[in-house]
């Protein structure tokens, strides 16, 4: 009986334990979620509730559309009021997920009759994505190294500044929705992995369907996963398991990609996705050979190889000429002008500069990392270390993951955000690991005595131990950076001499109690440390609109809401038809809220377009008149940071007008507007820069703001202080000379040349004096 | 070195087949439905090659329900191996379930596909 009744309690305390530590978990994770929620929620307590920069507009105002006139409309839209007048197809170029995601939530609470307007449910999304990104994050690592790890791991990523600086509240870009969907995909292909169950392979293929409809990085998973499959065959860990997480995939995704507009037929005719076709093969033929494996003796199995090795050879070899002939024929080998831009650096700047244009597609600095992973930086190399032991299929994923996003986030800083999820797993996965060894060695420590008949078998033991001890003493080591060297030991469990070669050994590694309490403290500190960084640098650098802007001086704060204004203006001052001619920056904009028709906007698919937009910008006023009434254009829209001291204006981005312009246009040469390899407009400036379109369009009455026109941002005086525009009229300057907008002159009725001829041979007086009065008209 | 080499070829291919005929019913039934949903492919790629891949989405959605539910039928029959160790904790109604469900999705998106 007493033996009976000691297990019982026994258990029944494990299970309160286990209960106990399940409703811990639940809570700390909804912790998490609002944690994940609230940081990002500083751009609107110090601003409003505004969708912030440029791409958020436009879908902001695609889920407007979706909202108001429903998914056929929406699905079929060619919107003509973009890209006039070659228009763009709505439907066929956006990837729906994320306004999708946000017309739903928008269309769910309204039927609920919680009537949250499509700007609030857009600004929302964002944050409430993240905090479902961070439990994915805890799924995730949970699968590869146990729940405290994924605590871990989802407690650091929801403040991570990298995430953090995609997914405030009012920066309703793709990347919102679409980390969550690769944190989920990864998740669900780990636990396919690590269950082989079809059901959660299917569940996979459908995240991977989320994915591919929220962002063009699909493409990463695609070539990641196979990659590990890859990785684990050739490690000799293939398993049935592995065929069931990889084969479904393929096949289900494929087809789920190729149904998403945006895609198509990219799905299988594009490089990017011909990896996943050839692990594909591949692992069909290992799984063929593991089969054939099973059912013959070694001996026949020898004579299979033999034979089909030299058959199959041949056949393989056909094969793979005829797909590199294929490949090859396409001009870029068929990659896509993106993918190549991140395989080959230097690929942008030197073929399409367009690309290179784009300050997001820059390499990032050194300094950029320690900003936006901070802490994680050094715990990175621990979690490696930590998830080789011992190696599983998921450890090894993830270590292959960071691997990669490490060498795309080298190539571009927009994919800095890629890397936070895995530097987050693989901290949570270091972070969890010394604080058990910590833990661990402080409970064993403090509960002492009854271990102590242990330490005979240990002497005896020793010798055996310090062979073995050598290599965890590196592993202890790294992982504890500031542990003391002084005073290890090592404990072997009871085991019995016999049983020793039957059972796996296990070693707990316990430090004294003191190095174990301090290490413990260093570690929460430098937690402490990561966690003001990240609200610092949520609130301070990663919360700007940049569509208002303040700045403090002596006499409070400034305020800056030029763009609203003149957008205001614009929508209020001008016909619905009219057209707006601008960089490409401000495209998106323009269309959401000044709702006007604009010539090239930030989707930068025509570069033939923007070209002819630069070319303009570049060319003198008549010229620039010319091109501008060719398209219809109205008015002219020129971004002017000089008053103030505005670092993003128009000026400052020439140089991309002349480059894109002259790439397309060989009358524009940069060397005419480089004195000394440089872009001047003070008094050194070459002639064609100063009657250049936007010089005129930037300058023009500058001189009336403080008598000397003295630029703030490029810190001089301008070269041609009084001019008149000849072609164009001023018809709004914004409140600090930010937003300049212009309206064209229309064409005058009469030629100054012919009307003299006309003059000459007309002999009636009454017009004579009127004549003579001076044309003001070129 | 031929004549050892055609030996050799007719001996595996005995072995092989004794070894075949030696695996259960059921899962004989299952590679059946593999090979024919492979060969419906192959079919299909053949007609392709004769009239041309108009309309492209068609002939992609046909030739991929092929091959997909070859893929979950192969995948079925692992699971329901008896020799699979790792699958011996798994009903084989369970399998067969999942592999309703995932074909049920892959037919969804296929008709969705066909156009």
């Amino acid at each position: 009986m007493a033996a009976l009744e000691s297990p019982q309690p026994a258990a029944t305390a494990t299970a309160m334990r286990h209960a106990f530590g399940n409703v811990l978990s639940v809570l700390i994770l909804v912790l998490i979620g609002v944690l994940a929620f609230s940081i990002r929620l500083f751009s609107v307590i110090k601003y409003e509730s505004v969708i912030h920069e440029f791409d958020p507009y436009f879908n902001y105002r695609v889920t407007q559309f979706l909202s108001k006139n429903g998914i056929y409309e929406f699905w079929n839209w060619f919107d003509d009021r973009t890209w006039y007048p070659l228009g763009r197809v709505i439907g066929g170029t956006v990837y729906p997920g994320l306004t999708l995601t946000a017309g739903t939530i928008w269309w769910v609470l309204n039927s609920l009759n919680i009537p949250l307007s499509v700007e609030t449910v857009c600004v929302f999304t964002a944050p409430v994505f993240s905090a479902f990104a961070s439990w994915a994050t805890y799924l995730l690592t949970k699968e590869v190294k146990g729940s405290g790890a994924g605590l871990a791991a989802a407690v650091l990523l929801a403040m991570v500044p990298s995430y953090i600086s995609r997914s405030v509240a009012g920066s309703y870009d793709n990347e919102a929705v679409a980390i969550f969907a690769l944190i989920f995909t990864f998740y669900l292909y780990i636990k396919t992995l690590n269950t082989g169950s079809l059901f959660y392979a299917t569940l996979n293929a459908l995240a991977y369907f989320y994915m591919v409809c929220s962002w063009g990085g699909y493409t990463f998973i695609i070539n990641l996963i196979p990659m590990h499959v890859l990785l684990c065959i050739v490690t000799g860990r293939y398993s049935p398991r592995l065929y069931i997480a990889y084969a479904p995939l393929v096949v289900l995704g494929t087809l789920l990609a190729a149904l998403v507009p945006v895609v198509g037929f990219n799905a299988v005719l594009t490089s990017e996705h011909f990896a996943s076709f050839l692990v594909f093969i591949i692992i069909h033929v290992v799984a063929l050979v593991y089969y054939i494996k099973g059912i013959l003796t070694p001996k026949m199995f020898k004579v299979a190889v033999t034979l089909v090795v030299s058959i199959g050879m041949v056949v393989c070899f056909i094969v793979v000429a005829i797909l590199v002939a294929l490949v090859a024929s396409s001009p870029t080998g068929g990659w896509s002008g993106r993918s190549l831009s991140l395989l080959d650096p230097t690929y942008a700047s030197k073929y399409i500069p367009i690309i290179a244009s784009v300050s997001e597609h820059q390499p990032p600095t050194w300094p950029s990392y320690f900003m936006d992973i901070n802490v994680l930086a050094f715990l990175v190399p621990a979690g490696i270390i930590a998830c080789f032991s011992p190696l599983s299929d998921s450890s090894s994923f993830v270590v292959l993951y960071i691997v990669m996003s490490v060498y795309f986030s080298g190539v571009m800083v927009r994919l800095m955000l890629v890397l936070a999820p895995a530097a987050c797993i693989m901290s949570g996965i270091a972070l969890s690991q010394a604080f058990d060894v910590f833990t661990g060695s402080i409970k064993y420590q403090l509960g002492g005595s009854s271990k102590s008949t242990d330490d005979a078998e240990d002497t005896s033991n020793a010798p055996k131990d310090d062979a073995s001890a050598g290599k965890t003493d590196k592993g202890e080591e790294i992982v504890k950076e500031r542990s003391s060297k002084k005073g290890k030991k090592k404990e072997r469990e009871p085991a019995d001499k016999p049983s020793v070669k039957s059972k796996a050994k296990k070693k707990a590694l316990v430090l004294p109690l003191e190095t174990s309490v301090v290490a413990l403290l260093l570690l929460i500190m430098l937690g402490a440390f990561y966690v003001i960084h990240c609200v610092w640098a949520a609130a301070e650098a990663y919360s700007a609109p940049s569509i208002v802007l303040t700045s403090q001086s002596r006499d409070g704060l400034h305020v800056f809401d030029d763009f609203r204004e003149s957008y205001a203006w614009l929508s209020h001052n001008t016909d619905v038809d009219d057209k707006v001619a601008s960089w490409w920056d401000y495209g998106y904009q323009t269309t959401a809220m000044a709702n006007r028709t604009v010539i090239v906007d930030n989707n930068t698919w025509n570069n033939t377009h923007i070209a002819t937009v630069g070319t303009a910008m570049s060319s003198p006023e008549k010229a620039a008149w010319e091109i501008f009434n060719s398209l219809d254009v109205k008015y002219v829209l020129v971004v002017f940071g000089g008053l103030i001291g505005y670092p993003s204006d128009d000026i400052n981005k020439f140089l991309w007008m002349v480059r894109i312009g002259g790439g397309v246009f060989p009358h524009i040469k940069e060397a005419d507007y480089l004195r000394d390899g440089q872009y001047r407009i003070d008094s050194e400036a070459t002639p064609t820069m100063l009657n250049c379109l936007m010089y005129k369009l930037s300058y023009y009455r500058f001189v009336e703001t403080d008598g000397k026109a003295y630029d703030r941002v490029r810190r001089t005086e301008i070269g041609k202080k009084h001019f008149k525009l000849t072609h164009f009229e001023e018809v709004f300057t914004s409140h600090h000379w930010m937003v300049r907008i212009y309206k064209l002159k229309p064409a005058k009725n009469r030629i100054r040349g012919r009307a003299k001829k006309l003059k000459s041979k007309t002999t009636s007086s009454g017009w004579s004096s009127k004549s003579a009065k001076k044309n003001p008209w070129v | 070195m031929v004549k050892s080499t055609t030996k050799d070829a007719r001996d595996l291919f005995h072995t092989l087949r004794s070894a075949y005929v030696a695996t259960p019913t059921n899962l004989k039934i299952i590679d059946l439905y593999v090979c024919f949903a492979v060969f419906t492919a192959l079919i299909q790629v053949a007609y392709m090659a004769l009239v041309g891949s108009f309309p492209f989405n068609s002939f992609l959605s046909g030739v991929l329900s092929c091959i997909g539910t070859a893929v979950l039928a192969v995948c079925l029959r692992i699971q329901v191996n008896k020799e699979n160790k790792e699958f011996k904790n798994l009903a084989p109604e369970r399998a067969f379930a999942d592999f309703v469900l995932c074909n049920l999705v892959l037919h969804l998106v296929i008709i969705n596909f066909l156009g």
